[in-house]
């Protein structure tokens, strides 16, 4: 099969360029985050090394309220748009596999609806399996889960979903390292990884060089840098949980349900709270932000996600509360249609953005560290 | 995003303080008198986006520190700081007012962050500033805004797009001003009022007085919205001038710029690297005088003199990654021959001038950051430093026009910021801050990031004292 793949519009490409130009000889944003001071490391930009600072670009915004540039002036200079459009741009060009990309267009409603078809196939399913009676009875003691979805049918699919999106995350890593120029051992590089991920876990980049970004509007602010650790750890919560239940299941022969005080549950409950709140605030925080400086085409995809992971985290904590109930078995049906939709979607949605802006602190630690020498 | 203003104001209501103009100046007398008690109104000529004046395009300012900070490499002490502005202005200026400014600014940068400024270690392109001078985080707009919020926050009332045509003066004493807003003319009635509507360089009517048509080609490089009319009222009514209305701060800049507001990113390093030349492909100065950030501000001057006040610095590939990189692209071409047509410039002239030029370079070893021993011999206009020959394609021109930064002329004050009336008696109750009145310690020359200075200090003199006549008269 011959794949078309993407090129990034030129129309893009040549406004950012436009922008960094304009940039590179005012620098007056040096301080605000990574992406001035690695535009001041070149003094022309080619569709490289653009995609490259697009994706390290965290849309803080700063560097639009402190334009003096700005639109309505003529430079009309707006680099947290234009770097959210050239990033789209680039999640299709490096998605893999190549022809899945046209996910990327539309991709709010196409997200929702393979996450609304998922949960309603897993609960066809479960419905066809146990009947409606057996769904709504009430499960309790070892195993209480099993009986209404076997556990092969959870875990196999389940798994399998994720060594794709594993896969597909890291193909679409080295595709944008290789497109932007690198040598995949750079990728490697244990310690600009060290770095990087340092960056990332503290997200040094929302901060504004130190006051928090412009977010919802002019004012400094931490809230989205707490928000998003809020979803962030909370996702990472909830991995844990998983990790830890399979743990159990496997080597230790302890079976789900577990109980309030276990491993499993604790990571999970506060896990998903800390998503609830993150997603939650988020949310709020994109309905009421100044659209100026944001890239309309990006909006549903970010609200795509945060949906998703919001109700997959409500119907986990709901699931928690009432599984002694007998609305536990549609309940776990729903909860695992939103995870079997939110996996399928992960790569390629709003999701990659952590990817490519991981790879791109990767690079900026590789330059930052050649600088020094 | 009109959350931080409110869209109407009652004019029926007498203000203590009325403050013209919505720059540095402007903003710190504001929020000086507010905490001072007084109940302050802000009229800005512009409309929000373009809020701040030239303030909105400055990076950094210059304040006496006894020791480093964060931001500041080492001490800037009070008397390098009176030395560098004695020479930079040859004396002209007002020993007593330039010593308070000086004085005033001592650590100056911690009122401006507990007002919301935030700073950053020096830019990687203003090192030689590093110890003298503090720069905003974010540059200029970004500390307006800032300014804004917290005015905002301690009460100040502001209104955009309400521009200045008249004061009711009465023997020295204000009463009321007269604005345009949204096409309407308004009155509103203060006990006193702080001047800080900047300069008059944006008004071309005015500088085409002492500088005819050329003024045409002229490039103003901040707000348009800087016409100067209040200005030209207080003069008219009796207050006393200060300073040259010819000088103004003007540096040579991109010509493609535009006409107004194209701020920093017009500028070009590139002069002292190659040759300049004029539409007849003459050079007429020694491009390599001096370090350029002590020679950049003659060139402005020095174009406008030329024919068409236009000029072209001429470079080659040896130098093109030298100077930091210019917002529009150089114009390009394999030969000097090629360059010149592209220029509209005489090509037989320009190679000739370049072979000259080349030919009358002795030996040497090429150093920016030294004054090095590269230079010409035998030329009626020599290039004292960093000459090289034009020989190494590709070739890169740049056209470059006077471009005006700020006007000197202003208005007397006395050390409270009083304006002075012809007859040397203080205004009671009206104040000046900022450009309007930098030409009584600026008679010529300029300070990088003095502006800025200036505008602080003043602006806070201006704005407790006159709070204190206010709240005190009331
Ligand atoms: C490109 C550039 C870079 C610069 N960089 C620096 C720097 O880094 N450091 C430094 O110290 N200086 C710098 N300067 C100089 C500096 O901008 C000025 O010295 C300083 O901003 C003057 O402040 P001000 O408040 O007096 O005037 P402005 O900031 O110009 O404010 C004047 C205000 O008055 C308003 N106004 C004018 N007329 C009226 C009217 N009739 N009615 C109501 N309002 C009116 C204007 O809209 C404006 O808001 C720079 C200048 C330029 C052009
Ligand atoms: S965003 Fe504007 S102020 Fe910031 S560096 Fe670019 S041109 Fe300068
Ligand atoms: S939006 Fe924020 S992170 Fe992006 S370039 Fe501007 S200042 Fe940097």
């Amino acid at each position: 099969m011959h794949v078309e793949r993407l090129e990034p519009s030129t129309d893009i490409l040549k406004e950012s360029e436009r922008v960094m130009r304009i940039c590179n000889a005012c620098r007056y944003c040096e301080g605000l985050c990574a992406v001035f001071p690695a535009m001041e490391r070149r003094r022309t930009f080619t569709g490289k090394d653009l995609k490259y600072l697009a994706n390290l670009c965290h849309n803080c915004r700063g560097c639009y309220y402190a334009c003096q540039y700005a639109p309505p002036h003529e430079f009309a200079l707006n680099i947290p748009k234009t770097f959210a459009e050239l990033r789209l741009e680039t999640y299709r060009e490096f998605t893999w596999p190549g022809f899945l990309a046209g996910l990327f267009q539309r991709n709010g409603f196409k997200v929702s609806l393979i996450t609304v078809l998922s949960v309603a196939l897993v609960v066809l399913l479960t419905f066809s399996l146990k009947g409606v009676s057996g769904v709504f009875s009430v499960y309790q003691g070892e195993n209480a889960f099993y009986r209404v979805i076997p556990y092969l049918l959870i875990v196999i699919p389940v798994s399998a979903l994720g060594l794709y999106i594993l896969a597909a995350l890291l193909a679409a890593a080295v595709r944008f390292w290789r497109e932007t120029g690198g040598q995949l051992s750079e990728l490697f590089d244990p310690i600009a990884n060290g770095q990087a991920v340092w960056d990332a876990l503290r997200l040094k980049y929302l901060d504004g060089g130190g006051y928090g970004c412009n977010y919802p509007d002019e004012r400094f602010s931490m809230a989205r840098r707490w928000y998003h650790h809020f979803m962030f750890y909370g996702f990472m919560l909830c991995l844990a949980s998983t990790t830890v239940a399979a743990v159990y299941h496997h080597f230790l022969n302890w079976n789900a349900p577990y109980p309030f005080w276990s491993w499993p549950v604790v990571l999970g409950t506060v896990g998903g709270l800390a998503l609830l709140l993150g997603t939650g605030g988020l949310f709020y925080l994109k309905r009421r932000m100044d659209t100026e400086p944001a890239a309309p085409t990006a909006f549903p995809m970010d609200v795509g996600l945060l949906v998703v992971l919001f109700l997959t985290s409500l119907t986990g904590l709901l699931l928690l509360v009432l599984r002694d109930t007998p609305a536990m078995g549609a309940l776990l049906a729903v909860h695992l249609g939103l995870v079997v939709g939110f996996f399928i979607t992960l790569p390629y949605g709003k999701f990659v953005h952590a990817v490519y802006r991981y790879a791109a602190l990767v690079r900026n630690a590789l330059e930052e560290s050649g600088e020094e020498h | 995003m009109k959350s931080d203003h409110k869209e109407t104001v009652d004019l029926t209501q007498t203000f203590d303080v009325l403050v013209i103009g919505g720059g540095n100046a402007a903003l710190c007398a504001a929020m000086t008198a507010r905490e001072a008690g007084a109940s302050v109104l802000v009229l800005e000529s512009a409309p929000r986006h373009f809020r701040g004046g030239n303030s909105r395009h400055t990076r950094n300012l210059r304040y006496l520190h006894e020791s480093g900070n964060d931001f500041l490499t080492g001490p800037y002490p009070e008397d390098e700081f009176w030395d560098d502005l004695l020479r930079v202005t040859g004396g002209q200026t007002d020993e007593p007012l330039a010593r308070l400014t000086i004085r005033e600014s001592n650590d100056v940068g911690k009122w401006m962050e507990e007002h919301g400024c935030h700073f950053q270690p020096p830019l990687r392109g203003t090192l030689h500033l590093g110890r003298t001078n503090a720069h905003f985080l974010g540059g200029g707009k970004a500390l307006m805004n800032a300014y804004y919020v917290t005015a905002h926050r301690l009460g100040v009332e502001v209104l955009y797009d309400a521009e200045v045509h008249d004061l009711k003066m009465n023997d020295g004493e204000f009463s009321s001003a007269g604005f345009r807003s949204n096409g309407d003319s308004r009155t509103v009635r203060a006990k006193t009022v702080v001047v800080a509507s900047g300069g008059f360089q944006a008004n071309l009517s005015w500088l085409k007085e002492y500088w005819g048509e050329a003024v045409d080609n002229f490039i103003i490089r901040g707000s348009p919205y800087d016409k100067g009319q209040v200005l030209r009222v207080l003069l008219d009514r009796g207050v006393k001038p200060v300073g040259d209305p010819r000088q103004c701060h003007a540096i040579a800049l991109d010509a493609r710029a535009p006409k107004f507001d194209a701020g920093i990113v017009s500028r070009l390093d590139s002069v002292s690297f190659g040759i300049m030349v004029n539409k007849h492909a003459n050079r007429f100065y020694d491009e390599g005088e001096d370090f350029w950030p002590k020679r950049y501000a003659i060139w402005g001057r020095l174009v406008a003199h030329q024919p068409d006040q236009i000029a072209y610095s001429i470079i080659d590939s040896k130098s093109i990654d030298l100077f930091m990189p210019s917002v529009f692209p150089p114009i390009e071409a394999d030969s000097i021959k090629d360059l010149a047509v592209k220029l509209e410039l005489d090509p037989s002239a320009l190679e000739e001038t370049v072979t000259r030029f080349n030919q009358s370079i002795g030996p040497g070893t090429f150093d920016y950051s030294i004054l090095d021993d590269c230079e010409t011999v035998g030329l009626e206009i020599p290039k004292s430093h960093w000459a090289r020959p034009l020989d190494t394609p590709p070739i890169y021109g740049y056209p470059l026009r006077p471009g005006i930064t700020f006007t000197y002329y202003g208005v007397t004050v006395n050390e409270r910021a009083r304006v002075i009336m012809e007859n040397n008696q203080p205004s009671p109750n009206i104040f000046a801050a900022g450009e309007i009145m930098s030409g009584n310690i600026l008679g010529k020359g300029y300070l990088a990031g003095f502006g800025m200075t200036i505008g602080t200090v003043w602006g806070r003199i201006a704005g407790k004292e006159a709070a204190g006549y206010a709240c005190g008269a009331a």
